[in-house]
Parts: structure tokens; sequence; C-alpha cells
């Protein structure tokens, strides 16, 4: 039981960055019906230039505002000069222009930052706290607090300000948006920016339990679509439910069948998904016009 | 009617491989101008990465459907020339040839599902399925060497071992020659028709009496045995093989080097390969912006070069022509 315990805590935290990886992809599809690859190159870049400011000596606090601040910046750089120079392109080659995106901004932290893992010393120190036999770091309850802060600061933005009614009304229908005044370029690029910001703050809270490096995004990227397709893509509340359930999937897993499989949850989950119900646990059926 | 028009009715039926002429002239008089053993080398290389991009582009051009995991077959054809002879005491020859078997079964088990899908949903499902394919060779260590990959055995045709670059680049030549007459067979059939009419709108071609899974599922299966094909070759060319053959950015690559050199164009596939491996040859200096490079490449094609450089050239010199 107190193993059980042990997986379940492991996997709600790793699930809650996949959740907010998951949130980042949502917003960004949403508004602009890109499908970004890049969202994983988001949280490594958070991670890293907080780490990298700290080796420079930078207090913490500091470091990790100019991190998001940073990653924000390459959120918008990545809409302003691939996506919108690129309008009319299909989905596929959409796709295909993001994980371009994703190979060079790693390339770019190669030889920015290095090649090594890197770690932050946690907020809370590393003392385990106990539950029913099983240990919790600090770092995951601030973890699934900070996600928790996202998701409801992320909701009560869109839910209860103009500008998120204005996303909304941009991510039901871009012409009609436009056509009753609302600037959809902003709109997309603020998208861009929102989850680019979230991304960052993943990686910083992340980075003291499972370290980063430059090429952390790829696969982080693909499991926060995994568990996008896991609830339905375009689904907030299923972003967040998908990506705490894969977290948890991919711990018991990697506790009870095999720790070095641990990765191919995610796309076993992904493959599963879309050959049995291609519409997620909360998204609704899509029906293709002639 | 003029006489232009007139005499336009008597020509000559052309057969449509002399379209491959040039090509195989210049790939026979190429070797003149190569100063050392590495430019048979990197054409070699060339030749393998087109072999690929030809069945991509016959899944891409033609019927589509895109690919993003596809380096999960030149993964299985790989392992297939290493594993065979080294383990399995298969021959290599015949590896190479159950290599592409089973690739091809492969694609037919998982090609029905994952055709079915469209747009993102099909681009990430064969991603998955590619990422896939790339965790077992690197997890099953006791066949494949995990990470660290595994030696492959010289291929030896009639006790004649295959070494040397020169001898890989006329092998590799022919192979592409055949491979490219294969696919222009095939492009000019009633299942050359009938995928691109799933291209241009799937249901009319439904409507017309196409039966639309099972053209895309060959065409699917016909690509992964490009695919299998060019990844038993890479194995065999290098003597050693690691899961990089099959992972998520020599998938990225191969579309790359499709969209680049031309969708639906057959010598476009040579293009692309050789632009996309001759630029890091090129840029050997600069090894460690190997990723960055790369990472401007797919998204500078995907931006600016959609058309593609063969069809690109083509449409200009039809216009510039009197």
């Amino acid at each position: 039981m107190a193993e059980f315990l042990q997986f379940v805590f492991s996997g709600l935290t790793v699930g809650a960055i996949y959740a907010l990886v998951a949130i980042g992809f949502t917003l960004i599809y949403n508004a602009s019906d890109v499908v970004n690859f890049a969202q994983g190159e988001f949280v490594m870049l958070g991670g890293l230039t907080t780490v990298f400011l700290g080796y420079a000596g930078v207090p913490l606090p500091l470091a990790a505002l100019v991190a998001v601040l940073l990653t924000t910046a390459v959120g918008l750089a990545l809409y302003r000069f691939a996506i919108m120079t690129a309008r009319e392109a299909n989905a596929v080659t959409l796709i295909i222009i993001t994980i371009g995106a994703s190979i060079f901004l790693r390339g770019v932290a190669e030889v920015v930052f290095d090649k090594r893992f890197h770690s932050l010393p946690p907020l809370f120190g590393s003392d385990p706290i106990r539950v029913g036999g099983a240990a919790i770091l600090p770092q995951s309850l601030l973890v699934l607090a900070g996600a928790l802060i996202i998701v409801v600061l992320l909701w009560a933005f869109i839910d209860r300000t103009l500008f998120g009614k204005a996303v909304i009304a941009t991510s039901a229908n871009r012409v009609a948006a436009r056509l009753v005044g609302i600037d959809t370029r902003i709109i997309v690029g603020a998208c861009f920016a929102l989850s680019a910001a979230i991304g960052a703050i993943a990686g910083i809270l992340i980075t003291p339990i499972t370290l980063t490096s430059y090429n952390a995004g790829t696969l982080l990227a693909l499991k926060g679509f995994a568990a996008v397709m896991l609830g339905g893509i375009g689904s907030a509340a299923g972003a967040v439910v998908g990506g705490v359930l894969l977290g948890l999937l991919e711990a018991l897993a990697a506790g009870y069948v095999s720790a070095s499989y641990k990765d191919a949850v995610a796309f076993l989950v992904i493959l599963a998904v879309l050959f049995a119900m291609p519409q997620g646990l909360f998204g609704r059926a899509k029906f293709e016009r002639v | 009617m003029s006489v232009l028009a007139l005499l336009d009715r008597f020509r000559l039926p052309q057969h449509r491989l002399v379209s491959l002429l040039p090509l195989a002239a210049l790939i026979l008089l190429l070797p003149l101008l190569f100063p050392s053993a590495y430019y048979y080398r990197v054409a070699a290389l060339i030749f393998i990465f087109a072999i690929a991009g030809l069945g991509l582009n016959l899944l891409m051009g033609f019927a589509g459907q895109v690919s993003l995991g596809h380096a999960g077959f030149m993964g299985v054809g790989a392992y297939a020339v290493a594993i065979g002879p080294s383990h399995l005491g298969i021959p290599p020859l015949l590896s190479f040839v159950l290599g592409a078997l089973l690739s091809a079964l492969v694609a037919f088990v998982v090609g029905r599902p994952i055709l079915r899908l469209k747009g993102h949903y099909l681009a990430v499902a064969t991603l998955g399925f590619g990422v896939l394919l790339a965790i077992v060779f690197t997890n099953e260590a006791n066949w494949t060497g995990g990470p660290d990959g595994m030696t492959v055995p010289r291929l030896i045709l009639f006790h004649w071992p295959l070494r040397g670059a020169e001898t890989w680049y006329w092998i590799l030549a022919a192979s592409f020659l055949v491979g490219a007459a294969l696919a222009l067979n095939l492009i000019d059939s009633p299942t050359g028709r009938a995928l691109r009419a799933i291209h241009d709108s799937e249901i009319a071609a439904r409507v017309l009496g196409v039966d639309v899974a099972e053209k895309k599922l060959m065409i699917f299966i016909v690509s992964a045995v490009y695919a299998s094909v060019a990844g038993s070759y890479l194995a065999l060319i290098n003597g050693y093989i690691t899961p990089d053959v099959s992972g998520f950015l020599r998938s990225i690559e191969l579309v790359a080097m499709v969209v680049l050199g031309g969708m639906g164009s057959v010598v476009g596939s040579l293009v692309g390969s050789a632009v996309l491996v001759i630029l890091p040859q090129a840029l050997t200096l600069f090894h460690d912006y190997e990723h960055l490079v790369l990472g401007l490449i797919v998204m500078g094609v995907m931006i600016f070069l959609r058309g593609g450089i063969v069809p690109s050239v083509a449409a200009a010199l039809r216009g510039w022509r009197p």
C-alpha cells in the first residue's frame, strides 16, 4: 500500500507538469488551430535559464522572473516570425514548423547553455514528509499547488475579463471575432505568450525534482500532447485531467511493469485514444462538411 | 488547326521511364568529378535517403497522407540486417529481404487504424508510432545493443564482400534508379490515379468507386518498404547502427527532404536528399550548431519553400521557354 501511495504521489507531481504543458497546448490550439510542438521547449527554457542565471550569481527569485519573461518573449517571437509568416499553411505544415522551432530552440540551448543535466535547490528543503508510509518531497506539494494556482488564475482570466472573452470569441470563430472588432493577431499572440509563460513556470517548478537539460523539451511536448489527446483536444478541463491521468498511468507502469518502458506509455495512450475514441474523454465528435 | 497542334498529334508516345534517362546519364558521369572516396560516400548516402524519400513522397506527394514516423521503418530495415546475421544466423541478403517484409507487415497491421485519421491526428499518430519503435530499439539491449548500438556484419554477395565507397555508389545508384522506375510505374497506374484522386478529395474518390482505405493502406506499405530498404543500406554501408536511425529527428528530416525537393516529384526526392545530406557535411566546422541549423532548415523549408525546389524550377523553366 505504501508503495502504491508512493507511485500515486510521484504520478500526481509529474502529472501536474503534464497538465500545465497540456494547458499551454490547448490555449494555443483553441486560439489559432496550431498544434505547438515547441511547448516542451518553453518548459526546458524556463528551467535552464533560471539555473544558469543562478550560476551567474543572480538571486533565484529574480532569475526565475527573468526566465519567465525571456521564455514569454520566445513564445511571442515564435508566433510573429514563424506562425504569422506561414499564415496560409495547412495544419500538418504548421505542426512541422513548430517541430522545426523545437529543434532550433534545443540547438540554441545546447550552444548557449551546455549538454549536461542541471538542477535547482528545492524551495522548502529536501526533507520528505511521511504520509501513510510514503514520502513526499515538499517541492512536489509546491508543484501541485503551483499548477492549481495557474489553472485557477487562467480560468479566472479567461472567464472574468474582457480580454478573456476576446480569447473565447477568437477560438470560437476567428473571422467573426475580427468582424466585431477584435484584433485576433493580438489575441493569438497573447495566447502564445501566455502558454510560453506557463511552460516556463512549469519548468522552474519541476527542475528540482526531475532535473532538466537542453533536450528535455521534446519528450515533454509529446507527453503534453498525449495528455491533450486523452482529455479531448481543445478542452481545458480535459487537458488538466488528461495530464494528471497520464502522470499516474506512467508512474504505475514504471512501478509495476517496467521502468525502461515508462516513456512508451504516453505513445501507447496516444495511439489507443486515436484508434478507440478519437474525440478523447471530454471532446465532442467532429463532423466533416463536404 | 495549327501546324504545331498537328505535329503534336503525331508525336511519338513517350515512355514514362524515358524521363529517367538524363538522370541515369548524370549518375554515370558524376564520378568523373569525384576527387576522393569521400565524395562517393556522400553520394551513396544521398541515394540512401533519396530511396526513403521516394517512398515517403509516394505517400505524401501522391496520396496526400503525412507520416512523421517513417524513420521507424528505416530502423526496422537497419536492425534486420544487424540482428538477422549476428543473432539468428540468417544470411545478410535474406535478412535484408526479411526486414523489408517485416516492415510491410508492420505497416499492414498499424496502417488501417492510423490512416483512418486526418490532419494533425494523423501526424501525431505516425509520430507516436515512430517514437515507440525507437523506444523499443533503445530498450531491447540484448538484441540491439541499446543506446550504444551494434555492429552490422558486412554484406557478402557470392563470396565477394562488399566494401569501399565506390562499390556502394554503384549499388545504391542502381537501387535508386530501380526504385524511381517502380515509383513512376506506380504513379502512372490506375492505382496512382486513384491515389491522386484521394489526394484531391477523399469523398469524391469514394463516390467514384475508389476503395480509399485499401489504396491508402497499399501506398503506406509500399512507402514503408522503401524506408526499410534505405535503412538496411544505411546500416550496411556504415557497418554500425544506433537507435538514432529510427529517431524522431530522422523522421522530421525525411519529411523536410520530401517537401524541400518537391512533393510528388521523383527527382525532387533526390534533390531534397542531396541538400539535407550535403549541408551538414559542409557545416562540420559548426558541429555544435547541428540542431540549430537543422531546426532553421525545417522551419525555412516549411515556411518559404513549400512548393519544393524541383517543381519551382520546372515552373520557372516552362515560363521562360518561348
